[in-house]
């Protein structure tokens, strides 16, 4: 917990839902309905505040029984309407500052009338604050952003 | 290469070897891992030896699986949560 150091990451997540892509999006853009799957669902207290436009701001701060202070600190940097947007965020645990990111969010409609929400979460992760237990993941996903950065790399290169 | 790393320490021929890349793809990967911290590598006489950095292999690896759990768990919640509420009317100006 104690020096200085950055960490670089990008990891991609994929999910598919049994809704509509514009139902799925209102999830995201109304501030009553993403604090209902966003915030914290136990005995945490969180204050939530969201302004989904470009320039708009979302903040989040999540107060845990245990005392920690949470707080998640987003700007809406680019929005197409029903298919996409990017958002830059920082999280700070107490007073210091955990990461800064960008995470792009795209909805693809499915034949099936699902949709196929793809995540990508770019991001620096700073001076060591992890955590115990996110170190219990195995190295597997490491390995694949490794691979996937690499090739990245490479094909920049 | 991270991966045999992790077994030990290794010269560039060596990671090279298994590796289906060109002696310079493997340099450049190198140099990407050696500028995130993951590996550190020394060279004794012609033999560069690399080594994994486990401490920033952890913090890496930390941070990455921390993240994309918190963001996995939300994702999961999102689906519950529109599995429960599948006909919340849509927000409509009034007309």
């Amino acid at each position: 917990m104690s020096g200085r150091s950055t960490n670089h990451a990008t990891f991609v997540i994929e999910r598919t839902y049994d809704a509509a892509p514009a139902r799925v999006w209102r999830a995201w853009a109304d501030p009553a309905e993403k604090l209902r799957w966003f915030g914290p669902q136990g005995p945490a207290k969180a204050e939530h505040e969201l302004e989904f436009r470009v320039g708009g701001l979302e903040r989040m701060t999540v107060q845990t029984p245990n005392g920690a202070r949470y707080t998640f600190a987003a700007r809406y940097q680019d929005i197409v309407e029903g298919e996409r947007f990017i958002h830059t965020y920082e999280m700070h645990l107490d007073d210091a500052r955990i990461s800064v990111s960008v995470a792009t969010v795209e909805l693809e409609a499915t034949a099936g009338g699902g949709t196929k929400l793809t995540m990508t979460e770019q991001g620096v992760f700073l001076d060591d604050l992890d955590t115990p237990a996110a170190r219990e993941h195995g190295t597997g996903e490491l390995l694949d952003t490794l691979a996937a950065h690499l090739q990245d790399a490479g094909d920049r290169g | 290469m991270v991966e045999r790393l992790t077994r030990g320490p290794a010269s560039v021929s060596e990671l090279a070897r298994p590796l289906a890349m060109s002696m310079p793809a493997v340099v450049q990967h190198l140099h990407v891992l050696e500028h995130s911290g993951l590996v550190r590598s020394e060279k004794v006489g012609r033999v560069r030896t690399c080594t994994v950095q486990p401490a920033a292999l952890r913090a890496a690896e930390g941070w990455i699986a921390e993240r994309r759990t918190a963001w996995e768990e939300s994702l999961d919640r999102l689906g519950e949560y529109l599995a429960e509420h599948p006909d919340e009317p849509p927000k409509r100006s009034k007309q």
